[in-house]
């Protein structure tokens, strides 16, 4: 009787052993994951908020203010010229990806789904690859001196801004509504064709009405990324500090100025906190679209 | 009758702009090359860059940027992993799990740059890792952890239930059936999955802006001990990667051939993530063989 328990014991102490190493180990990794997204909260909150409490800044200045003049005197903290920058270069390029991704999706789905992908598919995941400094640069040799030659001017500006930041999204936004049409359930189509609806008809009477949500939700994480990308507009936009009065004439977005003055700001200043928060302007916007794709995928759902 | 050529109107414009995007792709990958791949020869791609007079190459940051995404990879690979494990094997359904997901989409919605500024505050300066490769690692591992969690999470689940419980029947203990029977097979799909978030780290440049720096000391590629400040393999060093030289190059490039230079390393940067994403399908599939014997 003892002589066939004895082995046992080992091999049980072993299986906890694995046990617990397994879930101890992963859950760390997850509990890293919440600790760094805290702690990315609590510090660019804590730096872009002392801009108000310590420095005095008003809140209404800096969300209101036109005039940009960080070393002047006095010295003015009005970011508005730079939160209209990324608010108007974001919902332009969300206006001119939008439709080519739907479009896009709605070729690969709906009109030639199985060629269709085998095309655009890969064209999509490749545009997507490719590194926003090379768009910057595409945009700085391309679009710059196209604008410049057809409207006058300096080329640079909220117009190449926002064709760049296009093109950037428009494999996000394509994907993800590409695969909202994909998910869509056969028989709803063929019920409509069976009433003698044309294609284009299914498509926007029937296909379009159903997936709206899921569409949205991929425009509203086209948009988020386009108010996040920093160095790409950085090297379109021209980087003047007023607000925008012309499509053609040289802007800035809250990333562009970031990228720019950060380095060259001492840590503490005035100047430097005025800076994150404007970070903080950015990360307030991440939770906006977070909210909004998470009410979106609700109505989905429903 | 109207209701077909409508049919046919906006069937030819869906066409024709889905095309667009064909043409689009293509003649942006055209022009990078077109304009690029000229200026690649072996000085371009070993030298060190001249910032005042024309004829230098992109030696040491092509170094970086690879040092760097192995570095970046160390950390990643076996965080993101785990909680991707967790995600798929361990977390039950409920307030808990639906908050970890949230987490999740709230970092990979973070912009790149909010990222690299986060970095510079704790990384750089609280920790005093200085800007150092080592810290620049760290930023794109916050940059890359939620994304390879997803697929880690995705690899995991797509694993067929009843391997798992031909596991759980021969009386396995849960760690070891993710290791050694859901691994494998999932292997594949995390070796995909890991070398795309490669391709993205390689061409990343905001985050790194803060993080890695915008310099490099010159490099003794002769020195290899890893503390001497020259020494190439020395993670805490500065280091400017290939994206961020193309940034630099392009919003204060003096030199004579500033816009050639920028041409050039364009076309490397595209060039090696093409590879990347090529090779990701392919070793992908190579491991898919090995690991299941089929065809």
């Amino acid at each position: 009787m003892n002589n066939k328990l004895k082995p046992r014991r080992p091999l049980r102490e072993k299986h906890y052993w694995e046990e617990w190493t397994g879930r101890i180990y992963t859950s760390i990794c997850v509990v890293f994951l919440i600790v760094v997204m805290f702690s990315i909260v609590y510090f660019v909150a804590s730096k872009g908020l002392s801009t108000f409490f310590q420095n005095g800044v008003s809140l209404r200045e800096f969300l209101s203010g036109k005039t940009w003049n960080p070393t002047g005197e006095p010295a003015a903290y009005g970011a508005l010229p730079f939160i209209t920058g990324s608010f108007i270069t974001t919902l332009l390029a969300a206006l001119i990806a939008s439709p080519l991704s739907l479009c896009a999706a709605l070729f690969m789905t709906e009109i030639v789904p199985g060629k269709g992908k085998k095309i655009l598919q890969p064209a999509i995941e490749l545009l997507s690859g490719i590194p926003s400094v090379v768009y910057g640069f595409i945009g700085l040799s391309v679009i710059v001196p196209l604008l410049r030659s057809m409207f006058g001017g300096a080329g640079v500006g909220i117009a190449a801004g926002c064709l760049v930041l296009s093109v950037m999204i428009l494999p996000t936004v394509t994907s993800i509504m590409a695969d909202a049409l994909s998910a869509l359930p056969k028989g709803l189509r063929e019920s409509s064709y069976a009433l003698g609806a044309t294609r284009w008809q299914t498509i926007y009477r029937v296909i379009i009405p159903t997936v709206l949500p899921a569409l949205l939700t991929g425009i509203v994480l086209g948009m988020a990324r386009a108010f996040g990308e920093a160095l790409a507009v950085q090297m379109v936009i021209g980087n003047a500090p007023h607000v925008p009065t012309s499509l053609l004439e040289s802007a800035s977005t809250l990333t562009s100025v970031i990228t720019l003055s950060m380095g060259n700001t001492t840590m503490g200043s005035v100047h430097n906190n005025a800076l994150w928060s404007m970070a903080l302007v950015l990360l307030v916007m991440t939770f906006v679209f977070v909210i909004l794709v998470r009410l979106l995928e609700r109505r989905n759902r429903v | 009758m109207k209701a077909k050529t409508v049919d046919k109107v906006a069937t030819s414009i869906i066409v024709v702009l889905a095309l667009f995007i064909v043409v689009l792709l293509l003649g942006l990958l055209g022009f990078i090359l077109v304009r690029g791949i000229g200026q690649i020869n072996w000085h371009f791609l070993t030298s060190a860059p001249q910032l005042l007079k024309g004829g230098g190459g992109i030696g040491p940051q092509l170094f970086n940027s690879i040092f760097l995404l192995v570095l970046t990879l160390i950390i990643t690979i076996p965080l993101g992993w785990g909680g991707g494990i967790y995600m798929a094997e361990y977390a039950k359904p409920g307030r808990i799990t639906s908050f970890i997901r949230l987490v999740v989409e709230v970092l990979s919605s973070f912009p790149s740059i909010v990222i690299g500024l986060f970095g510079l505050l704790l990384i750089v300066n609280t920790f005093g890792l200085g800007f150092s490769l080592l810290s620049g690692a760290m930023a794109l591992a916050i940059f890359n952890l939620p994304l390879m969690v997803r697929t880690t999470e995705q690899a995991f689940r797509a694993v067929p239930k009843e391997q798992k419980e031909a596991g759980l029947a021969l009386g396995l203990s849960k760690w070891k059936i993710i290791t050694s029977i859901l691994l494998p097979v999932a292997l594949p799909s995390l070796i995909t999955g890991t070398i795309l978030a490669s391709g993205r780290i390689f061409g990343e440049a905001a985050a790194l802006m803060f993080t890695a720096g915008m310099s490099s000391p010159p490099l003794d590629f002769t020195d290899w001990n890893p503390t001497s400040p020259r020494s190439p393999i020395n993670p805490l060093r500065p280091a400017e990667t290939l994206a961020v030289h193309i940034w630099k190059v392009n919003s204060e490039g003096i030199g004579p051939d500033s816009k050639e230079v920028a041409a050039g390393a364009s076309a490397v940067l595209v060039i090696l993530v093409l590879a990347f994403n090529l090779s990701a399908r392919w070793i992908g599939r190579v491991v898919y063989r090995r690991m299941t014997a089929s065809k």
